[in-house]
């Protein structure tokens, strides 16, 4: 038996690491990484309340939120590949002006 | 110690070791393999808490579908090591005790007010029929406003991905 603040902790340490990672790193790529790493802490934090309050909806919210995070991986890549068609880097520090 | 603690502090621990991989690391496709590994672990997390269904979805669709994504762009776009740069100091000086701080804060409001009542292993009716129930019928709207997210999605994709052409009337 393990406690719900347990899959709380762990939860937010994941969203923690996810946020650190985004402001810290400086390839394109590995920031778009940090941002999966955040919708997973929060889809355990989903699925633990759902299991501690027998309610089946936090499971289909996490359904949702991988939807929305394929979309935006889809998209987020392609934008990564136009940039780097156009830049020939994947440095965010490089990449400072919105126009292509 | 119960084995159910056991278990969830051995995927726990895979989870946690993950994700400081990935920030460790200076090669992305290093870092995408450490975040394949957090995903797995998550999906035994996921089996822990009763959720078969959410379990195989995971690590269909996130560990296969779009790390496979990832791990695609990486190679395709032939990303090198990450460039060091000097990060500011006044984010070393105020960012790490905040860090702490926040941290220290939030674990002790969720240890205190958060049920200290276990969550039982398989405590949730998660059959994929009671699943399709809420999904098809509940939340049948936003089921189906996410088909057409992911149709925008992909035409989205489909040409900020394509080359751009060559501007119309002009010859070279």
């Amino acid at each position: 038996m393990v406690p719900l603040s347990y899959y709380l902790l762990l939860s937010g340490f994941l969203f923690a690491c996810g946020v650190a990672g985004f402001l810290i790193k400086r390839n394109i790529i590995t920031i778009f990484m940090s941002i999966e790493l955040m919708l997973n802490g929060v889809n355990l934090s989903f699925v633990a309340f759902a299991a501690h309050w027998h309610a089946l909806s936090g499971q289909v919210f996490v359904f949702f939120v991988m939807v929305v995070a394929a979309a935006e991986a889809a998209v987020g890549l392609a934008i990564i590949i136009s940039v780097y068609r156009t830049r020939e880097t994947l440095n965010v520090d490089q990449v400072n002006l919105l126009k292509l | 110690m119960s084995f159910h603690l056991i278990l969830f502090l051995a995927f726990g621990a895979v989870c946690a070791g993950g994700a400081v991989n990935l920030l460790a690391q200076r090669h992305p496709i290093n870092s995408a393999l450490s975040l394949i590994a957090v995903m797995a672990a998550l999906a035994g997390e996921y089996l822990l808490l009763g959720a078969e269904f959410v379990a195989a979805v995971q690590v269909i669709v996130y560990a296969g579908a779009i790390m496979v994504l990832f791990v695609f762009v990486i190679m395709l776009l032939n990303a090198g090591e990450e460039e060091e740069t000097k990060g500011s100091r006044v984010a070393i000086l105020f960012g790490v005790p905040g860090i702490l701080t926040g941290s220290v804060l939030m674990a002790s409001v969720v240890l205190r007010h958060s049920g200290t009542e276990a969550v039982a292993i398989g405590a949730l009716p998660g059959h994929p029929t009671d699943i399709a129930q809420l999904l098809f019928h509940d939340f049948l709207l936003p089921f189906e406003v996410t088909s057409v997210l992911i149709l925008i999605a992909i035409m989205g994709a489909v040409v900020l991905a394509s080359k751009p052409e060559p501007a119309a009337g002009k010859v070279d």
